[in-house]
């Protein structure tokens, strides 16, 4: 079959099975709405959080991100890992025995006031509208690459479906969707690793195959790789570029932003019991880790897979004629997410490192006018199959678990926007005495305009799309994550602290982002760049932990010099620490 | 729906008693959390760079994967203790 249809199958039939998911898992109520009804095994939710937790950016990107910078990009590893265990002992049991719907409804009660609850508003929905951008351009990108329509005419279908589950079924239809999204995007990482892992080392498990011996060399892979990237100019694979204080930072910043990020902190709402909120956390961690384990093998055996592919006879010898490249490098060219010019005019393809002074006499030695061959990072996982000549059946799989990957963040995303609207602005401060219809129907508005909205900037992407990272989890982490913790860890910190804590956190966080990329991300305007950042060696994109010391330490002082908090108030933080008494399972 | 339907459940000593057991734990496992990731994955590499493991150092392995198998680890032994302290100051979810 041809390969156009065989993609337009299978993206098909996965596309179907998650609108049969939506009619049969209607939302009649707000606790289904907003909670599934506290009725989902904590498995089933560890697996919703796997899905609801990987973006776009971890299928497509991470893979990519591994492969040509290697060591250093451990923090992407340890950060979207790690955050798990902080969610599991400092926040998810405490926060579901509270119950509430939404995480600004916690900040709100607990630190008895509005302000503090609106802040929260605020900074859920600027971490999740950038974070939702990505999704939705990444939606637009796998539906024109693989079924050939345009980026519009793709991120409208998408929509179309998300629409259709989201705000049909709410968090209920969205846990059970990210399920079957989840068995999707899993398969479709792991298979093609399992192959490759096979082609590359005989090794059946992609996480052994990274550590296990090259076939073609007898060295282990990492060896070989560092070898082969030495003799092109290019830095050691395992070795450290980065500063040991960065890269301290930034993992630390990715971790508490993870366990900040309020789209994840909400699937812990849906479990029945306190105690199956910490083993939900872990089962996540496990359904992640299926992915995050190999994702590292991914990235070492395509960065050789490639290098293997233009040098066919070893690194030293003749590099391929650009006439006779494979068929997947012609396929991608046409996206052009890998591009050739032939600088020497020799009609080989050439990659070396041109910005390595030290190789530039070697590369004159041998004729080499500058790197030929540049490869988009994202392309690695999409074209994995193609690269290893996989059959067409484990491309179009691949197709259908970016999309899965995207489609799944996305809901959860407007899930936690559409909650923070109706619960927290349209209940908590405009209209309290609405009813539950009225607010049911609010939620499902407050859905649609969300989407709505994601569409729009998808489609004409602001110039900050590609700062998610920084920014999401800067927020997250430098406002959100701190606050919550304090919650539920200190009895004396009160409503002043708390929002001083945030604002001032958030800001600090803000200044330093905008220094570094541009006020508001308008190119030119930054005074500073990350190569040579203002504080030390210290990047924007890891500046969320020193934000989160100055919301400690702000929240802290403020609620020394005022008054404490009131004797009702302490006693809800002492109940919250005690599993017993937790609202369970509702009998709608 | 929220804070109204809170109760604790226990006197103020046991539950004093409960925490006090509970935070001895959870420092415990973050101690473990920071030493696998921030310790042997990126301050303390260099210390432990002449284990080698498969073509690379113990460092780099637990940069890549160690860290996430530990983390596993750690929130599953976590929530298997802490739902026996939970019996065991009679704190527990009927």
């Amino acid at each position: 079959m041809d390969q156009y249809y065989l993609n337009l199958l299978v993206v098909g039939a996965t596309f179907a099975l998650y609108i049969g998911i939506a009619f049969w898992a209607r939302a009649g109520s707000t606790t289904e709405f907003y909670a599934a009804n506290r009725g989902i095994h904590p498995i089933t939710n560890g697996m919703a959080t796997g899905a609801d937790w990987m973006s776009a950016a971890s299928f497509i990107s991470m893979a990519g991100l591994i492969a040509f910078n290697g060591y250093d990009a451990s923090a992407y590893l340890m950060g979207w890992t790690g955050g798990y265990v902080l969610l599991a002992l400092l926040l998810a049991p405490y926060l579901r025995k509270f119950g509430s719907f939404t995480v600004p409804e916690f900040i709100g009660d607990r630190f008895y006031s509005k302000t503090a609850r609106l802040i929260g508003v605020l900074c859920l929905i600027v971490a999740s509208v950038t974070y939702v951008i990505g999704q939705m351009t990444g939606v637009g990108v796998a539906f024109s690459r693989f079924l050939e329509v345009s980026n519009t005419t793709g991120l409208l279908i998408g929509a179309a479906v998300v629409f259709f589950y989201a705000v049909l079924g709410g968090m209920k239809g969205v846990t059970y969707t990210q399920v079957a999204q989840y068995i999707v995007l899993i398969s479709a990482f792991t298979i093609p690793a399992i192959f490759i892992s096979l082609q590359l080392t005989g090794t059946f498990l992609p996480p052994l195959g990274l550590f296990s011996e090259f076939r073609d060399t007898g060295q282990p892979i990492l060896a070989t790789l560092n070898t082969v990237l030495g003799d092109l100019g290019f830095a050691s694979y395992t070795g450290q570029q980065d500063t040991d204080l960065n890269l301290f930072l930034f993992t630390l910043t990715l971790m508490i932003g993870t366990a900040g990020l309020p789209h994840v902190i909400i699937r812990f709402f849906t479990v029945p019991k306190v105690s199956d909120a910490r083993y939900s956390a872990g089962w996540a961690l496990v359904f992640i880790a299926l992915l995050y384990l190999t994702a590292p093998a991914v990235g070492a055996m395509a960065r050789l897979n490639i290098i293997d592919t233009v040098y066919p006879n070893g690194v030293g010898e003749q590099a391929l004629a650009y006439d006779e490249r494979p068929e997947w490098i012609r396929n991608w060219e046409l996206t052009n997410l890998i591009q050739f010019e032939d600088k020497n005019g020799d009609g080989n393809i050439q990659i070396y490192n041109d910005a390595n002074p030290d190789f530039e006499s070697r590369a004159q030695e041998l004729g080499w006018n500058g790197n030929e061959l540049e490869v988009n990072n994202d392309i690695l996982v999409l074209a994995n199959p193609e690269i290893a000549g996989l059959p067409g059946w484990v491309i179009a799989l691949v197709a259908a678990g970016g999309l899965a990957a995207a489609l799944s963040t996305a809901a959860g995303l407007l899930l936690a926007i559409s909650g923070a609207v109706s619960h927290d602005l349209v209940k908590g401060a405009i209209n309290p005495n609405i009813s539950e219809k009225g607010e049911l129907m609010a939620a499902r508005i407050a859905m649609a305009a969300a989407i709505a909205v994601a569409t729009y900037l998808g489609l004409n992407p602001p110039g900050f799309a590609a700062q998610t990272v920084a920014l999401a989890f800067g927020i997250a982490a430098a406002s959100i994550f701190p606050v919550l913790m304090m919650g539920v860890f200190s009895k004396t910190i009160n409503n002043r602290g708390a929002v001083a804590g945030m604002l001032v956190g958030l800001v600090v966080t803000l200044v330093y982002i905008f220094l570094h990329k541009g006020w508001f991300f308008i190119p030119d305007t930054n005074t500073f760049t990350d190569a040579d950042p203002l504080f030390l060696s210290v990047k924007s994109t890891s500046f969320g932990a020193i934000g989160a010391i100055f919301n400690f330490v702000t929240a802290i002082l403020v609620s020394r010099a005022t008054a404490s908090p009131p004797q009702r108030i302490q006693e809800m933080v002492e109940s919250l620490r005690v599993p017993r008494g937790a609202t369970g399972a509702s009998a709608h | 729906m929220s804070n109204s339907n809170l109760s604790g459940g226990t006197d103020g000593r046991t539950s004093d008693a409960y925490w006090k057991a509970n935070v001895r734990l959870m420092v415990g496992c973050l101690i473990v959390w920071a030493l696998v990731s921030f310790g042997f994955a990126i301050l303390f590499r260099p210390l432990i760079s002449g284990i080698a493991v498969g073509g690379t150092d113990l460092g780099f392995w637990f940069a890549q994967q160690g860290s996430i198998l530990v983390f596993i680890v750690l929130i599953f032994f976590y929530a298997w203790r802490m739902k026996s302290l939970d019996r065991k100051f009679d704190v527990d979810e009927k």
